[in-house]
């Protein structure tokens, strides 16, 4: 990880603006693909700018087919560029899932190591916005089940810039999770010049010794006012951010539950199935002696999808009461 | 078959958990209602714990030695004549969602690995769990001991929860403190001149004790207060003036307790007080003898004592102690004149947030002016 003595505080779209420009600028193989990315200059306003600055080989605005977007990057980037596709929101991915699934993670192993397929699919996800049924989703569980993708979810600007610089140079395909609700809602201090964190590698965000809460995404920030808030009342949590949800950072995991013989996973995507459930039953196999209670889900609701209806979003988002009553009851279980 | 499962009952009011001593029936073995078909101990008493229902033993739930929380399934029993048992015939399946007794993972490897018996601690999770906190904690002394040389005591059932009432008692109730200096020149006499025949008619030693849980009975029937009990809802006055008396044994302390004392006569508080230390020694203390203390008398005098600070026993008011007789020299009367006088001091613990001191200090004066003033009619 690179040390650099200067930084500048950013919210999380402009870490990501931030990190795509940095990346076109230092390396001529990098491109950006995708719908609206170049004229339009994306729907967040990430890429404005680009289109002029980069020219139209760089930046290149494609018809609305995912599938396309996510196939022609997997033919760049197994010919030698970096291509960055994007994917304008979670919920349109379904299309490219062949592309995804059945071509960009098999590629080295179908190729027996003469191929890589060096691609970023950038892909902003996640509720609370009422997004309703299409711009609300959370995708990664539908991924994390191939090997041969990896997948980061971070939700601080310095871990934005960080990741996404590793996804860039990985040689191998990354999904890349930017919670739409983090956009602007959270800022954070950005280290100037070259940041990497490494893929599959969690942070603690808050130390603490009575219960460990996993988790990624918007629900961090929740969790971590959750824990501040549970500290007045004398109780210790302790919150990781996963960052990555595949490579998956079990030794993080199993260190604090080692610690606190308590875990509590929390995740916006679907219960069933989730990434949760991985976690658990990594947890189950690997440290069963050291847990003191049962493990916990907490995790949005086996529904279809969020409702447009704000009592619909609430009922399918998880408060921050309901986290800090949860690790308040494990706490004291 | 309609079975009945039996629980461990409540053997006193602060009792929450009993021991298996002994089995008096295994498994097959027919057993009448009412019959007794296991032997109970617990911190403070033992007991023979009698069958709710008529059948065949089926299971014994728990093993002798092991401990049980109130609550908690020992034995079940086939109800072999009872048909219309139905709420019965569920509960096997309490067995299942009692969770008291069930260790986590994390338990049962840190109490293996600390030599840790899990049964033996006081959970401090929800519920009365276990947390594996409390097995490292009581793991503790064995890796940190807070000396360098000498032996660490392990600390007994009876030990552990007599820490946990003081520390209770000591965080919850506001203690004040007074004491007065009573003159027993009369009674001291009074008994001199009886005990041989007391004793060859009763069969017990006469005291200084009875005649001093006469003067507290008294006067806590005019001082109501001092017989009550602090509750977050208010103070409730006890009906009853049951006096608990302090009874040290080794390496524990017993408080039996004498029902109704303020209706006992001197002779009927002797008696009674030394039934109950014979049963305190011989172990046989049922759980009625212990509980509804409503006041608590220790004579810390007998071991010397002049002066002494106690703990209130959780749930009452006040504790009151005699110490020792000392003869003395002192002035007395109108015309200042010395004489040699048997003195002894009764000190008062209570509870700050029922009664204050004026109230505190007339009770004791009234517990004073009782025995300076022997009356001969109170006794036998």
């Amino acid at each position: 990880m690179a040390v650099t003595a200067r930084t500048t505080v950013m919210n999380n779209v402009e870490a990501v603006r931030h990190t795509l420009h940095q990346a076109l600028t230092n390396d001529p193989n990098t491109l950006i693909l995708g719908e609206d990315v170049g004229a339009r200059g994306n729907v967040f306003l990430i890429t404005k700018g680009f289109l002029e600055e980069f020219g139209a080989a760089r930046v290149i605005d494609t018809p609305l087919a995912e599938a396309c977007i996510v196939g022609v990057a997997v033919g760049m980037a197994m010919e030698g560029l970096r291509p960055i596709a994007e994917i304008q929101f979670a919920d349109f991915i379904y299309p490219a899932f062949n592309q995804i699934v059945g071509e960009a993670a098999k590629t080295r192993y179908r190729s027996n190591g003469d191929y890589t397929c060096p691609l970023v699919i950038r892909t902003p996800y996640g509720g609370g916005v009422r997004g309703a049924l299409s711009h609300s989703v959370s995708i990664e569980a539908l991924f994390y089940h191939v090997p041969g993708l990896k997948i980061a979810a971070p939700s601080f600007p310095a871990d934005i810039k960080g990741l996404l610089t590793a996804a860039i140079e990985d040689p191998d395909p990354v999904l890349f999770l930017e919670h739409k609700k983090t956009y602007r809602s959270v800022k954070g201090e950005v280290p100037d010049g070259r940041y990497v964190v490494p893929l599959g590698k969690a942070d603690v965000k808050r130390e603490g010794e009575q219960l460990s809460v996993v988790s990624y995404g918007l629900y961090v920030h929740q969790a971590l006012d959750a824990a501040a808030r549970l500290a007045e009342e004398g109780i210790s949590a302790e919150v990781i951010d996963l960052r990555s949800i595949r490579p998956m950072d079990r030794t993080t995991i199993l260190q604090s539950v080692r610690k606190t013989h308590k875990l509590l996973i929390i995740h916006e995507d679907h219960k069933f199935g989730g990434i949760g459930a991985e976690i658990a039953a990594m947890v189950a196999e690997e440290a069963l002696f050291e847990l003191d209670a049962p493990i916990r889900r907490l995790c949005g609701p086996d529904v279809p999808a969020m409702g447009y209806a704000q009592t619909l979003e609430n009922a399918f988002m998880i408060s921050t009461e309901r986290m800090a009553d949860a690790m308040r009851e494990m706490v004291r279980f | 078959m309609p079975t009945t499962v039996v629980t461990m009952p409540q053997l006193g009011e602060t009792v929450t958990e009993g021991t298996i001593s002994l089995w008096l029936k295994k498994p097959g073995d027919a057993v009448e209602k009412y019959e007794p078909f296991v032997e109970i101990a617990t911190d403070k008493v033992s007991a023979e714990l009698p069958s709710p229902v008529s059948g065949t033993m089926r299971e014994l739930v728990a093993q002798v030695g092991q401990t049980v929380l109130v609550g908690a399934p020992i034995a079940i029993i086939d109800d072999g004549a009872a048909t219309t048992s139905v709420p019965t015939a569920t509960q096997p399946s309490d067995i299942e969602g009692n969770d008291a007794r069930r260790f986590s993972p994390a338990v049962r490897r840190l109490a293996r690995e600390h030599r840790v018996d899990p049964r033996t601690l006081h959970g401090s999770g929800a519920q009365g769990r276990v947390t594996a906190n409390d097995v490292v904690a009581a793991a503790q002394p064995k890796h940190a001991p807070e000396f360098a040389d000498g032996q660490t005591i392990a600390l007994t059932q009876a030990r552990r929860l007599i820490a946990q009432r003081m520390v209770e008692s000591k965080h919850t109730i506001p203690h004040a403190w007074t004491m007065t200096e009573i003159d027993v020149t009369d009674v001291w006499k009074l008994r001199a001149r009886e005990k041989d025949a007391f004793e060859r008619t009763h069969g017990v030693k006469l005291t200084l004790l009875p005649f001093f849980i006469r003067a507290v009975a008294a006067a806590l029937t005019r001082f109501p207060l001092m017989n009550a009990l602090f509750t977050e809802s208010g103070i409730r006055l006890n009906q009853d003036v049951n006096i608990s008396v302090v009874v040290g044994l080794d390496g524990n302390l017993l408080l039996p307790v004498i029902r109704n004392a303020d209706k006992l006569r001197v002779a009927e508080l002797a008696l009674a007080t030394a039934a109950l230390a014979e049963k305190a020694r011989n172990g046989t203390l049922k759980a009625d003898d212990l509980a509804g203390g409503t006041c608590t008398v220790n004579n810390t005098g007998a071991y010397g004592s002049v002066l002494s600070a106690p703990i209130i026993p959780l749930k009452q008011t006040a504790v009151v102690t005699m110490e020792a007789v000392i003869k003395r020299p002192i002035v007395r009367g109108d015309d200042d004149g010395i004489a040699v006088r048997s003195m002894m001091n009764a000190c008062l613990s209570l509870d700050h947030r029922i009664v204050d001191g004026i109230i505190a200090c007339s009770f004791l004066a009234d517990i004073k002016a009782s025995l300076e003033t022997a009356d001969p009619a109170g006794f036998p």
